[in-house]
């Protein structure tokens, strides 16, 4: 019971200092707005944050979709072959050090502004983590488990299919949750950059009138949706993986 | 030999051909700096046996087995397993080894089903004959006294549990060879004296060929009909040692005269390879 209590009372803990500290210091609301005042840009403001949150949702989820597909692929295939190991990889390396946001001009160029750069943003993000760990499950597979399958004659996807993909699955799970936040970020990068939709358009709108406490409501309603994305996936994983958790309570 | 029971007595009494035989093989292992792992290494097993490879660590046991399963192809010499030479993984075996490898993610039942759907002509008969087979499995987990395990999950049984479903696993496809590779090495004393008595029970029930590997001297004199003494690396064979207790034998033999004079020969033999 406490366990679940712990996260709530450190969250309200923290809404408390940061109230406490404005008011005895009396911060103005431009620069930074109090809990309170936030709450009520979120209450006025209601309808236009419900609207584009949905399409910061959309995006997201689209992107992160697109990024699971590729991901489980690119992983399967980089994971199994040891040719595709390192042809690839260094490739793939290289993509991931460019920031995400220098690719905005050239997606701008090439999709004009709006859903289909902050789709594309929210998967580049989302995609690489997927892809390493899932070719981390497969080529850390012990040989042993291997021979077991080769003394039966299996063939190499054979081992894929019974050994490989099971076996990646924790790992697969373990990077959703990683994947699901970068792709938020990536949606309301792309939005604050080039669009005319989402949260991150609202609170660029927002931070040009001076309107803080409506920024920070959209900063709290991308944290929210990003708390119960990564929810979903660790529950997903709980009852997908369960063997991999309770497994290694038992390994000594 | 005293007894009509000893099987390799019977296989070469018949006058048929053995069913594995080395010839002179070699292996190495390691690419740029490799080891001679084996040796010239040569010996015949009768269908039906039950022979164990004994030896000091690192002495290429393990390398024979690989050997004989065709999971490594020799060097120089030649692999023969029922009368045809080995050139990769033979489908006619099963294999246990020292770490269960049971698949987390699978109950003990469909553990013990896997290589059912791997290995012909059981693969492509899978689906429609499942009830069939997963009767099988229990029939065979129920012998190692595993009943009302089945839909345990390998985590939530002990180390000997896991290497009972690791036997059934081995043995579901009545592999004609069964190839061990230190299978009760991770196990307590008791545990260990436990499962030599399964695997005896198994190997009387089914007869499959059977080549263990142990580093465990009166494990290999109370279940094998013939002993083989592997040399320190390079491997080679050095002696071949009858045992002539007759079946099903039981611990108590472990305590009499003849049976430590035995595994003291045995051990002497592996002393003396060490020290020179």
């Amino acid at each position: 019971m406490t366990k679940r209590l712990t996260p709530w009372i450190i969250t309200i803990g923290f809404l408390l200092a940061w109230q406490l500290v404005c008011t005895a210091f009396k911060v103005a609301d431009f620069i930074l707005p109090t809990p309170t005042e936030i709450v009520s840009a979120l209450v006025a403001y209601a309808h236009p944050i419900a609207t584009n949150a949905l399409q910061t949702l959309f995006t997201t989820l689209v992107g992160f979709g697109l990024a699971v597909l590729f991901g489980l692929l690119l992983g399967l295939a980089i994971g199994s072959s040891r040719f595709v190991y390192d042809g690839v990889y260094p490739m793939m390396i290289g993509f991931n050090s460019i920031p995400k946001v220098a690719l905005m001009p050239i997606v701008v160029v090439w999709f004009g502004i709006g859903t289909i750069p902050a789709v594309i943003i929210a998967f580049l993000l989302a995609f690489f983590p997927i892809m390493v760990n899932v070719a981390a499950g497969l080529t850390t597979i012990e040989p042993e488990l291997k021979d077991v399958m080769r003394v039966l004659g299996a063939r190499p996807w054979q081992i894929l299919v019974k050994i490989g993909i099971p076996r990646s699955m924790p790992y697969f799970f373990a990077s959703l949750k990683v994947a699901i936040g970068l792709a938020f970020v990536g949606s309301v990068i792309s939005e604050t950059v080039a669009s005319n939709a989402g949260i991150g358009y609202l609170m660029m709108v927002a931070g040009g009138r001076f309107d803080m406490p409506l920024v920070f409501a959209g900063l709290v309603v991308v944290a929210v949706m990003g708390v119960v994305m990564y929810e979903i996936f660790a529950w997903l994983e709980r009852h997908v993986t369960f063997w991999a958790t309770r497994a290694h309570d038992q390994a000594s | 030999m005293q007894s009509g029971n000893d099987a390799g007595s019977d296989a070469r009494a018949s006058g048929a051909a053995p069913f594995i035989v080395v010839e002179n093989a070699s292996l190495t292992y390691g690419g740029a700096s490799p080891t001679l792992a084996l040796e010239n290494a040569s010996l015949e097993i009768g269908r039906g046996e039950f022979v164990a490879v004994v030896g000091p660590s690192g002495c290429g046991k393990s390398s024979l087995l690989k050997l004989i399963s065709g999971l490594h192809l020799p060097l120089s010499g030649r692999v023969t397993v029922a009368g045809e030479r080995v050139t990769g993984p033979l489908k006619i075996c099963g294999m246990a080894f020292q770490h269960a490898n049971l698949l987390p993610w699978r109950t003990t039942l469909a553990n013990v089903l896997l290589p059912l759907e791997i290995v012909e002509p059981y693969a492509s008969q899978f689906r429609r004959k499942r009830a069939e087979f997963e009767a099988e499995a229990e029939k065979l987990l129920a012998a190692v006294g595993l009943a009302g395990f089945e839909g345990r999950y390998p985590w939530q049984l002990s180390g000997g549990m896991q290497q009972r479903s690791s036997l059934c696993r081995a043995l579901i496809h009545a592999p004609q060879q069964l190839l061990l590779d230190e299978p009760f090495a991770a196990l307590d004393p008791f545990t260990r004296e436990e499962l030599w008595d399964v695997v005896q029970d198994l190997w009387l029930s089914r007869r499959p060929t059977v080549v263990l590997v142990t580093h465990d001297l009166r494990e290999a004199v109370y279940l094998a009909d013939t002993v083989y003494v592997i040399s320190a690396r390079p491997g080679r064979v050095v002696s071949r040692t009858t045992i002539p207790f007759p079946r099903p034998r039981r611990l108590d033999v472990t305590y009499e005269q003849d049976f430590i004079e035995i595994t003291h020969a045995l051990r002497a033999q592996i002393a003396l390879d060490r020290g020179t």
